[in-house]
């Protein structure tokens, strides 16, 4: 028989490395599915002083080679593999990659979002030819060249200053009036400091030109509608993210930009999915949310996980017929009836079982049975592991006529 | 896999004879150290069929500009010292490496 992953991690950047190593540490069967080698984004940016504990000197890759090894250290499996569909309604739920298939019974959807393209003439013939959005990967090839860096955002203007460690002159094209950027504001002062930085205002790239390297880019001052050329070797764009949610299956649901919507729990739409990191809708994308999210998706998973086996064993599997008494532990009134049942089921032994759920807690039922929790307590009887019967008045008499139709 | 540099990229590749397959890297490209395991294994299963060379591009930047190569990593393919075919500005996979050097190997 194929093996049963408690939790399977889909990404290994930081939300899906925090995942896997809270999973693991939770002694749950943990595996991290990530088609490269670990790190995603994270692992692509050389400077990172921005995770707390960590400053000044830490690497990217260090960092999510660090998160990955502690990852492992509890248990947590990597397999290396590039996912191709996911089959979310069938139990347990099925991932396919390209060499294999993986069944989980809780997934955490962590793959992360990949840089916006601008979407104009010449961009993607000059890929690799002089257009890039990787920095790091390939800022010493402009070593005494000049380059263009398109965005005002955090992640543009901390990589023109990693430009500038190599290339000549680093022209940061902003869409924005002068004076005004997207990053925060510690690093857009420190950046004017800096003087091989340079300033484009109110300017778009309308076109990048060049037969078989960059050449030069088109710049539209958006004030005055002037159209100029603008001589680069290379130019470098960061002007935000889209989510990769090719493979995500419809039924979980996404904004209108596609990130996915959870709750703050991390869960999805559907049951026993969850997601976490740059994919989800959140206010900030950065290495230290990632990680949260990835730690909040694993304990949220590792409930679901608990209170569905339980609920399989204990209700939906039973062979006799099970009193399901829904209560609120602050309320007297409601534990009161509860241990009415309780002696009428002990009376019945042998015809009945019981089970207690604290419904302020188990947030299985109230997804899967969506009851007024005002209305508690409240009262199931399950046959076959169905509702057979729903009392809102608990009381002898009413038990005892259930037990007649049972 | 023979480490090529600018003193004999001349010699090793554009003199020699028949395919032959070079892989640029550098690193700080994790994408490179990524793929580099895989095509050291292709270029083991595909010995003598294909010649495989890799250059350092950190230290050899004005070669790699001078074969056109701006971004990292770059697979490109040369025959009696013409350059025939390339991957990059993308992610590679090593199938696409691969099926390269299939289409190319004797």
């Amino acid at each position: 028989m194929e093996q049963i992953y408690d939790l399977l991690v889909l990404g290994g950047g930081p939300a899906g490395l925090a995942a896997g190593m809270y999973g693991a540490r939770a002694r749950m069967k943990t595996a991290i599915i990530e088609k490269g080698r670990p790190g995603g984004q994270a692992a692509t940016t050389e400077d990172l002083e921005n995770y707390p504990g960590f400053g000044r000197g830490t690497t990217g890759p260090g960092l999510t080679q660090a998160m990955a090894d502690h990852a492992s250290s509890f248990g947590a499996e990597f397999i290396k593999d590039t996912i191709v569909s996911l089959d979310l309604q069938s139990s347990p739920k099925k991932v396919v990659g390209r060499k294999g298939e993986y069944l989980g019974k809780a997934l955490i959807y962590a793959l992360g979002a990949e840089p916006r393209m601008l979407r104009v003439p010449g961009e993607g013939k000059l890929r690799g030819k002089g257009v890039s959005y990787c920095a790091t990967c390939d800022a010493d090839l402009f070593e005494e060249l000049e380059v263009a860096v398109v965005g005002s955002g955090d992640a543009a203007i901390e990589e023109a200053e990693y430009l500038s460690k190599f290339a000549d002159l680093v022209s940061i094209i902003v869409i924005h009036e002068e004076g005004k950027v997207d990053a925060n504001q510690v690093s857009f002062e420190r950046a004017q400091q800096n003087p091989k930085l340079k300033w484009v205002w109110n300017s778009i790239v309308k076109s990048v030109n060049g037969e078989e390297l960059v050449e030069s880019i088109t710049l539209k001052n958006i004030q005055t509608g002037e159209e100029s050329d603008y001589p680069v070797n290379g130019v470098f764009i960061f002007i935000g993210t889209v989510p990769l949610t090719e493979v995500l299956p419809e039924q979980v649901q996404v904004n209108p930009q596609g990130y996915i919507i959870t709750d703050e729990k991390m869960a999805t739409s559907v049951e026993g999915v969850f997601a976490a990191g740059d994919v989800r809708v959140k206010y900030l994308r950065q290495v230290v949310t990632a990680a949260s999210d990835g730690a909040i998706a694993a304990v949220a998973a590792e409930k679901y996980v608990h209170e569905t086996e339980l609920w399989e064993k204990e209700v939906l599997k039973a062979q006799k017929p099970v009193f399901v008494a829904y209560y609120n532990p602050t309320d007297m009134n409601g534990t009161e009836k509860v241990g009415i049942v309780d002696r009428f089921v002990r009376a019945n032994n042998e015809r009945f079982s019981l089970v207690k759920v604290d419904a302020t807690r188990n947030e299985l039922v109230g997804r899967r049975y969506n009851f007024n929790l005002d209305k508690l307590p409240m009262l199931h009887v399950f046959v076959n592991g169905e509702v057979r019967q729903e009392v809102a008045e608990i009381n002898e008499a009413t038990l005892e006529a259930i037990s007649k139709l049972l | 896999m023979i480490e090529v540099n600018k003193d004999n990229f001349d010699n090793e590749v554009l003199q020699a004879s028949g395919v032959v397959m070079v892989d640029w890297w550098g690193p700080k490209c994790e994408r490179c150290l990524e793929l580099m395991p895989h095509v050291e294994e292709l270029a083991g299963k595909y010995q003598g069929q294909i010649k495989f060379c890799s250059v350092d591009t950190s230290g050899n930047r004005r070669l790699a500009i001078g074969q056109k190569v701006l971004g990292l990593p770059a697979i490109l393919f040369y025959k009696d010292g013409q350059k025939i075919d390339e991957l990059s500005g993308q992610e590679i996979a090593p199938e696409d490496v691969e099926a390269k050097i299939k289409q190319y190997a004797k």
